[in-house]
């Protein structure tokens, strides 16, 4: 009985990190508003780093509502289409392992305090993620992760699988 | 809402750093009402496959023009802030077509305003999204 050598640390880490890098990089919209995600393990955390183009209240200053909740909903995006890669890329598959993204049906977006001019982060938890819908609850916070920013609801339609 | 006060609630939205980096634009707004354009970008594409722009752009959209209509209503004050949007996506966005969103502010209370919104790209009857939420209402304005 001799079971294989288990793969040493940086392979795997590349290879998460690369593939995290590529799901990232196919949109866009997310490079435009800067928004970052960090690993450990399989959990990630959005990122989304002060920019003054993010404000909309200049006289409090405030970030833009609307900025915080397309941070939650990429946040949602990202950490759904994550999950389902996730396998694949523990089993060292290589070629287009990254699923189609989800589609949004609805969020719900939840202020309970207004964003400060500083990085924000977010975690989403996939609370049921079925072969057609997923809903997905994600939070986002500053400075103090007991004093959250904003928290959302989310459902999605999940694409068909990779062959 | 006269000529006065629609011209400063247009320099107002315009000028906020987050709406000009998204390049929207106050076509109407007055009396519990506004109409806000955001033209096709590049930037903002989600879906590469096929040009569909971000839902998240849409949603600061949406809350930017639902916030406007919260402004020009007579029983709210020019100051407001949302506290909750729910925003549902019919279906994907056409692309190269500019987004209008259209809120009307139906009711207002002493201390919430209540806002319907929905996002059009001129190429169905459908929108491509609709949203309504709660806003707040500064105190002693109403």
């Amino acid at each position: 009985m001799s079971r294989p050598k288990p793969e040493p640390v940086q392979v795997v880490k590349e290879r998460r990190d690369a593939a995290l890098a590529d799901l990232v990089a196919r949109v866009p919209y997310i490079s435009f508003m800067g928004f970052e995600f960090e690993r450990r393990g399989d959990e990630l955390t959005g990122v989304m780093p002060y920019r003054p183009d993010l404000i909309g209240n200049p006289m409090l200053p405030a970030l833009h509502g609307g900025a915080l909740a397309a941070f939650l909903e990429v946040t949602a995006l990202i950490s759904l289409s994550w999950s389902m890669a996730w396998p694949r890329i523990e089993a060292g598959d290589t070629g287009d392992i990254l699923p189609k993204f989800p589609k949004t049906i609805d969020l719900t977006v939840d202020y309970l305090r207004s964003g400060l001019p500083r990085d924000s982060y977010a975690r989403a938890e996939i609370t049921r993620a079925g072969r057609r819908y997923a809903s997905v609850r994600v939070e986002a916070w500053q400075d103090n992760r007991a004093r959250p920013t904003v928290q959302a609801m989310g459902h999605f339609l999940m694409p068909e699988p990779v062959a | 809402m006269d000529d006065a006060r629609t011209q400063m609630a247009r320099q107002f939205i315009e000028s906020l750093p987050h709406c000009a980096a998204l390049g929207m634009t106050l076509e109407q707004i007055g009396d519990g009402e506004a109409e806000i354009l955001m033209p096709y970008s590049e930037k903002l594409i989600g879906d590469p496959e096929t040009g569909v722009i971000h839902g998240g752009a849409i949603s600061a959209l949406m809350d930017t023009c639902a916030g406007a209509s919260v402004m020009s209503h007579p029983k709210a004050g020019f100051a407001t802030a949302t506290l909750d949007l729910r925003i549902d996506y019919m279906r994907a966005a056409k692309p190269g077509a500019t987004i209008t969103a259209h809120a009307i502010c139906y009711h207002v209370t002493r201390a919430v305003a209540f806002v319907r919104v929905s996002a059009t790209d001129g190429a169905s009857d459908v929108p491509v999204a609709a949203a309504t939420g709660a806003f707040t209402v500064e105190r002693g304005k109403s």
